[in-house]
């Protein structure tokens, strides 16, 4: 699927030295075998996900049985619970959190992004290399002056805040990315655009903006699932205002008296992440490498 | 090296006028300057309350305490555990990542029907909300009497295990491990699909078999991609709190506590932002001690990028 090509030249390689009966035989037999273990694997991985979702749908006396029950009688109640027991302050939260935290990152990260790879700066390496250190930096290692410094603003347990330290946690991934993307724009292109005249910020606009739209959707869907899912700072800076994560902590006293519901819960705040990861997948390796490997 | 690329630049173009340095610094200001504020600010004020003794709790006031708070932070058993526990937990699941992430790339590489769907359902783990998925592993896959693993190990006939109880580390590095095996597969398929063709065929033309293929072709083209991946999976494993927090509370007996979730109890369980504070200090040089070898590596294979 993403590499058709290398696949072909080997298939082809395969057919030309395994001429002889046998060894094809031996090759169909091979890739059974790959194929067996290589869904095994996947749905190994896969499997907790599933179970989540199969556990979400069971009234929780039949979760709560000793030997997992794959036949019953679904049920959605848990599913309205979850929606009837104040999720949906939580959930605006984490929508209004992640959106403005991952729209912020694009923008300071995209004019950054220009000037580490189109028109480069002069030592575009120290600040990649400044951006990236930050992300070694413990996080627990500045919270408490965060913290001071909320707690003076009256920001403590607001959304701001979340969306001040998203937005610190997502740059230097979004700037990290953005570049790598910026740098396999064709020069030519560029160069074509500054000789018919154009102005640097109209190459920007409507030569390099245009290119960069699968990267930005990429970057955006990744440092939107980061955040979506941030607990950190969430639990440390926030406690009644705050995201998804946080909800979810509310059920952590209830204990396994709840495992039914909790699966419903715990199946509802992923789907928007799953789905968008699923999307995000192709462009994501080639963002996840940051242009390093080739 | 510097040298030489200053003398191309110049020779490419007249050195940069004073304006045109700056017009091509603006760009990068707005990120760069919100990253400083961010990040140095705190940890510089980070650094002043480590040499503070301050305690919320009697309602004192920062008051001067010189080392103290470093000699309490080195006198501290539990400090010693804890660092210990975060190298076992950070070290244990990126090893296991890297292993089980080959394997399922290697696998995930050949062609069967079905390969894109098996793909996107194994990177699920990796998207599901972390609090959300932890949660659930805790009573529905840890939980002796009813939990999964407790099902299977009676089905064998073994005695029931309870894994948060008997083996807290061993259940955290499982479920770290379940979480990044897909992210560390994403990035060794990547480098399995940029395999050097022309070499493998070289190589199976002279003879070699599909294991010496391996260790001298894939293995070697491998090598990057198995360091960035390693580097990303231990700087984010370095830092793990929300597993801790909702698994094992960092217990028993601080068997699963790491540095993170150390300071966390420190200042905002004992409220002790000076001890806290020295932690932190101390934590990021033994964070920088722990990756900056391995940031050398990535800043090999990013010198080699060649543009």
């Amino acid at each position: 699927m993403m590499t058709t090509s290398t696949l072909d030249t080997r298939a082809t390689v395969t057919r030309r030295t395994a001429a002889a009966a046998p060894r094809r035989a031996r090759g169909r037999g091979l890739r059974v075998l790959w194929g067996v273990l290589g869904w095994a694997g996947s749905l190994t991985l896969f499997f907790p996900v599933a179970y989540m979702v199969l556990k979400s749908l069971q009234t929780e006396k039949v979760a709560a049985s000793a030997t997992p029950q794959f036949l019953f009688e679904p049920t959605l109640e848990h599913y309205a619970a979850a929606f009837g027991q104040g999720i949906w302050p939580y959930a605006i939260n984490s929508f209004l959190v992640t959106a403005v935290s991952t729209l912020l990152v694009v923008a300071l990260a995209l004019p950054a992004a220009w000037a580490l790879s189109v028109r480069a700066i002069a030592n575009p390496q120290d600040s990649l290399f400044f951006f990236i250190s930050t992300k070694m930096m413990p996080i627990a290692a500045g919270i408490i002056p965060v913290y001071i410094v909320a707690t003076n603003l009256g920001w403590l347990n607001t959304v701001h805040v979340l969306v001040i330290m998203h937005l610190g946690m997502n740059l230097p991934l979004g700037i990290w990315m953005l570049r790598s993307f910026m740098q396999e724009i064709p020069r030519e292109i560029i160069e074509a655009a500054q000789v018919d005249g154009a102005k640097t910020w109209r190459i920007g606009w409507s030569v390099v903006l245009p290119l960069m739209r699968p990267g930005i959707a990429s970057t955006a869907l990744l440092c939107a699932v980061f955040s979506w899912n941030e607990y950190f700072y969430a639990a440390n800076l926030t406690s009644s205002t705050s995201t998804l994560p946080l909800y979810l902590q509310k059920f952590l006293s209830f204990g396994e008296l709840y495992t039914a519901q909790v699966a419903a819960v715990a199946t509802i705040v992923s789907i928007p992440v799953v789905i968008a990861g699923w999307f995000a997948q192709k462009s994501l390796v080639r963002g996840l490498l940051f242009g390093a490997v080739k | 090296m510097s040298t030489m690329t200053m003398t191309t630049v110049v020779a490419a173009r007249p050195a940069m006028s004073r304006h045109e340095k700056w017009a091509r610094r603006g760009p990068l200001l707005p990120a760069l300057v919100f990253t400083l504020v961010l990040t140095q600010i705190p940890f510089a004020v980070t650094l002043f309350l480590s040499v503070q003794r301050w305690l919320l709790l009697d309602g004192s006031v920062p008051s001067f305490a010189g080392f103290q708070n470093y000699l309490g932070v080195f006198q501290d058993e539990v400090f010693w555990k804890s660092t210990g526990n975060t190298v076992v937990m950070t070290g244990g699941t990126t090893i296991a990542c890297i292993l089980l992430g080959l394997v399922l790339a290697f696998l995930l590489n050949q062609q069967f029907p079905g390969r894109g769907i098996a793909r996107t359902l194994a990177i699920t783990p990796f998207f599901v909300m972390p609090v959300a998925v932890t949660l659930f592993w805790k009573s529905a896959m840890f939980d002796p009497s009813f939990g999964l693993l407790g099902f299977f190990s009676r089905s064998l006939g073994l005695p029931g295990v309870n894994w948060l109880s008997e083996y807290p580390m061993a259940a955290l590095v499982m479920l770290l491990t379940w979480r990044f095996v897909p992210f560390a597969m994403l990035i060794l398929l990547a480098g399995l699909q940029s395999a050097p063709q022309d070499q493998l065929e070289a190589a199976q033309m002279d003879g070699a078999g599909p294991f010496r293929r391996f260790l001298s072709v894939i293995l070697p083209h491998l090598r990057p991609f198995i360091e960035l991946a390693a580097l990303l999976l231990a700087m984010n494993l370095i830092q793990t709190f929300g597993e801790i927090a909702m698994l094992t509370a960092g217990g028993p007996a601080y068997g699963t506590t790491n540095i993170t979730f150390y300071i966390y109890l420190k200042a905002f369980n004992a409220f002790d932002f000076g001890m806290a504070s020295a932690l932190g200090v101390v934590a990021l040089i033994l964070t920088i001690a722990l990756i900056l070898p391995m940031l050398r590596l990535l800043s090999g294979i990013f010198k080699t990028e060649g543009r």
